[in-house]
């Protein structure tokens, strides 16, 4: 019945830098839609099979770097996949999905 | 790689619709008469036979095997019921992202506890004004100080606050003091909705209608302090499609990602779906959710696009709005497959504009309002008050 605009402020991740979810953000496994979701109020994002893989390894622990290598690691026939992963954090700090940790 | 953005999720075709959004429409009773109100104005047919607890979570169960996620607990005053711990709490198992939407009337330490306890994710709390005055006055209750005290609970309970206000003439030019209360309240999400006109508020809509220049006013003022909160408190704006060139995708499209479980079991692609003509809408005691979502006539009436006519057949943006509103379309045209008349390419915007005119007549604004109480409720369906509500074609 609505129709909803919202606006986000910029940023950029470096290496060291930890995140988490964002308070009140619920990231799960959805066996009805095979992907993983992000939920919060009055939203959902489906995540693809590389954003949801991005996001299960921000956990409030592992720095950008760690996520970058951990990624790498589980796909190794992946090219390009550290700018890949780059911009999906960016992404996600941008909509306020993740928060910094350090 | 990229997130498939999808605020609230549209699905990508007809054949891949789920109902990610299930809404429980747990009881139109409600201690609040609030003039805009979006349920039924023949809401008082459905209070007597509401679904008992072990339909609803019998419902939960099956909607969710449909691959639904987000849930709204809703009413009327959800809290008028003593078992909405068990539904939070069986919602909260079945993995559900919940979410309570109340006037805060009846939450009280105990319940929100419960709530807690059972996982319930948020609690939308409706907060009307500033001012004692108006949030008395337009909700036609003594509600103002409870709303804070509820407030403050939320927040101790550390819930994520969202309030939600929705946005006439009384209180439009306190947007900037509403948004300064819900900051200091600590509000995460304000959602603003101007108020859209079906049920109580189109019988109201004369009295309820801003101006185009307020809500643009408005609206400036919401960008403003969204610059100075920043991502600390996220504003939801809900745009007023009258006052828009183009209509609404209603609902993300019919039976795309909506489903609503009404108090009596009825289950609607919409709020305001049954006041469309020559529809039979399923019900959860008769019909399971799987065959409603996708088989049964009244989810499948108006999806995708083979049952529009022109101007919307041929229009080249009919995919991105998917002709608006079918029950705006029919209250105000009398036909629901006609063109929502807010798109100013249908041949009935006349009629938006004889509204935000007819909004501006002091006459017309000084009607007084017909609140939504079970008594008024009572009245529309026995014929009574017919002035009210002839011009539209629904109303009972």
């Amino acid at each position: 019945m609505s129709t909803i605009s919202d606006s986000q402020d910029k940023t950029t991740v470096a290496t060291g830098d930890i995140y988490a979810l964002a308070r009140h953000y619920r990231f799960q496994w959805e066996d009805a839609q095979q992907c993983y979701v992000l939920l919060f109020p009055e939203g959902m994002i489906k995540l693809n099979g590389g954003a949801g893989e991005v996001i299960k390894r921000v956990d409030g622990q592992r720095t950008v770097g760690e996520i970058v290598s951990d990624t790498q690691q589980a796909f190794p026939d992946v090219a390009d996949l550290e700018s890949d992963i780059i911009a999906m954090l960016d992404l996600a700090i941008e909509k306020a999905w993740l928060e910094k940790r350090n | 790689m990229s997130a498939q953005v999808q605020n609230n999720g549209v699905a990508a075709s007809k054949t891949n619709t789920q109902p990610l959004w299930l809404l429980a429409e747990v009881t139109y009773r409600c201690p609040l008469h609030c003039a805009f109100c979006y349920n039924p104005t023949d809401y008082d047919k459905h209070t007597k036979n509401e679904l008992s607890t072990e339909q609803w979570i019998q419902a939960l169960r099956d909607a969710r095997k449909l691959g639904a996620l987000q849930l709204g607990i809703s009413g009327g005053e959800p809290l008028l019921r003593d078992d909405i711990e068990e539904i939070v709490a069986e919602a909260g198992r079945l993995g559900y992202y919940t979410n309570l939407i109340t006037s805060g009337v009846g939450l009280t330490e105990k319940r929100i506890s419960a709530f807690k306890e059972g996982g319930l994710d948020h609690i939308q709390l409706s907060m009307h004004d500033i001012t004692e005055e108006i949030n008395n006055f337009i909700t036609n209750t003594r509600t103002f100080e409870l709303k804070k005290k509820v407030a403050a609970m939320i927040k101790d309970h550390g819930y994520p606050m969202v309030l939600n206000v929705v946005i006439h003439r009384y209180n439009i030019k306190h947007i900037k003091e509403i948004l300064e209360m819900a900051e200091a309240l600590g509000a995460d999400f304000v959602e603003l909705a101007n108020t859209q006109y079906y049920g109580w508020s189109l019988v109201n809509r004369s009295q309820l209608m801003p101006t185009k220049e307020q809500i643009d006013e408005a609206e400036a003022v919401t960008n403003e302090f969204r610059k100075k909160v920043g991502n600390k408190m996220k504003i939801y704006f809900v745009v007023p499609d009258y006052f828009s060139e183009r209509p609404k995708k209603c609902m993300n499209g019919w039976g795309e990602v909506f489903m609503i479980v009404t108090a009596n079991g009825d289950v609607l692609p919409c709020h305001s779906a049954r006041v469309l003509p020559d529809m039979t809408f399923p019900n959860v005691k008769a019909n399971g959710l799987k065959w409603v979502w996708e088989e049964s006539p009244a989810f499948n009436k108006y999806r995708g696009d083979d049952w529009m006519k022109e101007p919307c057949r041929s229009c080249d943006e009919k995919e991105k709005d998917l002709g608006g509103c079918r029950c705006q379309a029919f209250l105000l045209s009398g036909d629901a497959e006609a063109a929502d008349p807010v798109c100013t390419k249908s041949p009935h915007r006349h009629l938006i504009d004889e509204a935000i005119a007819n909004a501006q007549k002091p006459h017309l604004q000084a009607q007084p309002i017909f609140f939504r109480n079970d008594k008024n409720s009572r009245k529309l369906i026995e014929g009574e008050n017919r002035e009210l509500v002839e011009e539209f074609h629904a109303l009972p």
